[in-house]
């Protein structure tokens, strides 16, 4: 009897084993192909965002990359609504950790610090002397850039996710694991600064063209 | 500093504080009515409030004119589409976007999955043989999907199929028929070779008003039917039929009765002279 069982026991392992691994892998190639064509249209998004976050083209690649990665990984547990938030709430820990492993060596200024954090911050009233500033009327989106690129980072984080990824407020709180609350006021202070580095970029374009 | 304390017009009173918050969400499309009212209010009698909303207006027009999203560079696309396990890398191949030395330490690891997804592949086909025409329906949808981002919709692009026709010679096994359908209100556009279940197919590429069909036509792609065959996967709808030793597989976000319209077209032109 006993020598029975032992000998049925791994046939019937074997096939449990085998018709678990072909269904898993039917159910892989169709999870695939599913987060393909869910994920990838959004991949100017992510990388958007990575951009703004790493600040550089490298980084940011490198960091759009390990989100598709991880986000196929975790593709069984998401249930949606929109798979854009998910995507970029994915990128921003992938930079977030990045920042962390690196020692915060390219974190900005504030990273953590309170909002009035940002009030003393000289560049935003130093006319920057740079040759492009002379283009700034016929380069309007460059200079845009480059003022949203010297936010503070969580204002930084907001604008972009609000102005160019086009989320909903509620969307920015789920991806910044933030209260509406406080993305409101986040917004709101990301918006003074950039006016103030707006205006002072066009005052001092107005002061070398005259 | 600008600001003039309370506004007072009874009960509900805004300050400038509040406003300061506000007036985002009020450009942002965030408030309820009764709110928008009463920041548009306080705006209006409020004039550091006033020239503060006119300004984050203009600001926030000139981000969205000045279109500030980056495009991902192709090679980050390859090199996200060659770390995904999928047979499917092949599709990338012929439309020269699969650049190998470009691929990262993760190529590697895209050749191991490849692999074993191409082992799985062929277990799948011989133990779930009844799961093959809902896997080939999901990949003809995905390869209609992919077919519709922006550069991928035709290899050959002509309204004429005695250009579309001749340009399948060599890169299949089959010559897939090419019907000008125009007068009947589907235009031909082009075609485009495909693969699907890991091999290639022909995409005879139709227009109807804005709406693309793609017609994939192989030798065996599915299990045969003599019948049409309908199903609609994440919103497209599919017919399946084979004939003359063809499969045709129609793909479309068309209507269904619009589709099959399409496929009684397809189907009366393959047979010119009905007995």
């Amino acid at each position: 009897m006993l020598d029975r069982l032992h000998s049925e026991a791994p046939t019937l392992f074997w096939t449990a084993e085998r018709n678990t691994m072909t269904s898993d892998a039917n159910a892989d190639l169709d999870k695939t192909r599913r987060f393909r064509d869910a994920a990838l249209p959004h991949l100017d998004d992510v990388f958007t965002l990575a951009r703004y976050l790493m600040r550089n083209a490298a980084d940011a690649e490198d960091a759009a990359q390990e989100c598709y990665l991880r986000a196929l990984c975790h593709f069984d547990s998401y249930r949606g609504p929109a798979m854009k938030p998910w995507l970029l709430a994915i990128l921003r820990n992938v930079c977030y950790g990045e920042f962390a492993r690196r020692g915060k060596q390219e974190m900005p200024s504030d990273s953590t610090g309170d909002e009035p954090a940002a009030e003393k911050l000289p560049m935003w009233q130093e006319p920057q002397a740079s040759p492009e500033t002379a283009l700034l009327r016929e380069q309007d989106g460059a200079t845009i850039r480059r003022l949203v690129g010297e936010l503070p980072q969580q204002f930084r984080e907001a604008i972009v996710l609000r102005e160019i990824n086009d989320l909903s407020y509620q969307e920015i709180a789920e991806v910044s694991g933030v209260p509406v609350g406080t993305v409101m006021s986040r917004l709101a202070r990301a918006r003074a600064l950039l006016r103030s580095a707006w205006n002072a970029a066009e005052s001092s374009t107005a002061g070398t063209t005259s | 500093m600008e600001c003039r304390g309370k506004l007072d017009s009874g009960d509900d009173v805004m300050n400038c504080a509040e406003c300061e918050i506000l007036l985002h969400a009020l450009i942002d499309g965030e408030l309820d009515a009764g709110h928008a009212r009463e920041v548009e209010a306080h705006a209006a009698t409020c004039a550091a409030c006033g020239e503060k909303l006119e300004a984050f207006r203009a600001m926030r027009q000139a981000m969205t004119g000045a279109s500030l999203k980056e495009k991902a560079p192709v090679s980050l696309r390859s090199r996200i589409e060659a770390a995904l396990p999928q047979p499917s890398a092949q599709i990338i191949a012929p439309r020269k976007f699969f650049q190998p030395s470009r691929r990262s330490f993760f190529g590697g690891l895209a050749v191991g999955t490849a692999l074993s997804a191409a082992v799985a592949a062929s277990l799948v086909l011989t133990v779930f043989r009844s799961d093959q025409e809902d896997t080939i329906a999901g990949e003809v949808v995905s390869a209609h999907i992919r077919s519709l981002q922006a550069g991928h919709l035709m290899d050959v692009e002509t309204s004429d199929q005695h250009t579309v026709k001749p340009w399948f010679n060599g890169k299949l096994d089959v010559a897939p028929p090419v019907i000008d359908l125009t007068a009947e209100g589907f235009t031909l556009v082009g075609g485009r070779l495909d693969y699907i279940d890991g091999e290639p197919v022909a995409s005879v590429v139709y227009q109807r008003r804005k709406h693309v069909i793609n017609l994939f036509v192989a030798q065996r792609l599915g299990s045969e039917h003599a019948t049409v065959t309908d199903r609609t996967i994440q919103g497209y709808n599919v017919r399946h039929w084979s004939e003359q030793g063809l499969d045709f597989w129609a793909v479309s976000d068309l209507a269904g009765d619009e589709l099959d319209e399409f496929v009684q077209k397809i189907s009366a032109a393959l047979h010119p002279n009905p007995s």
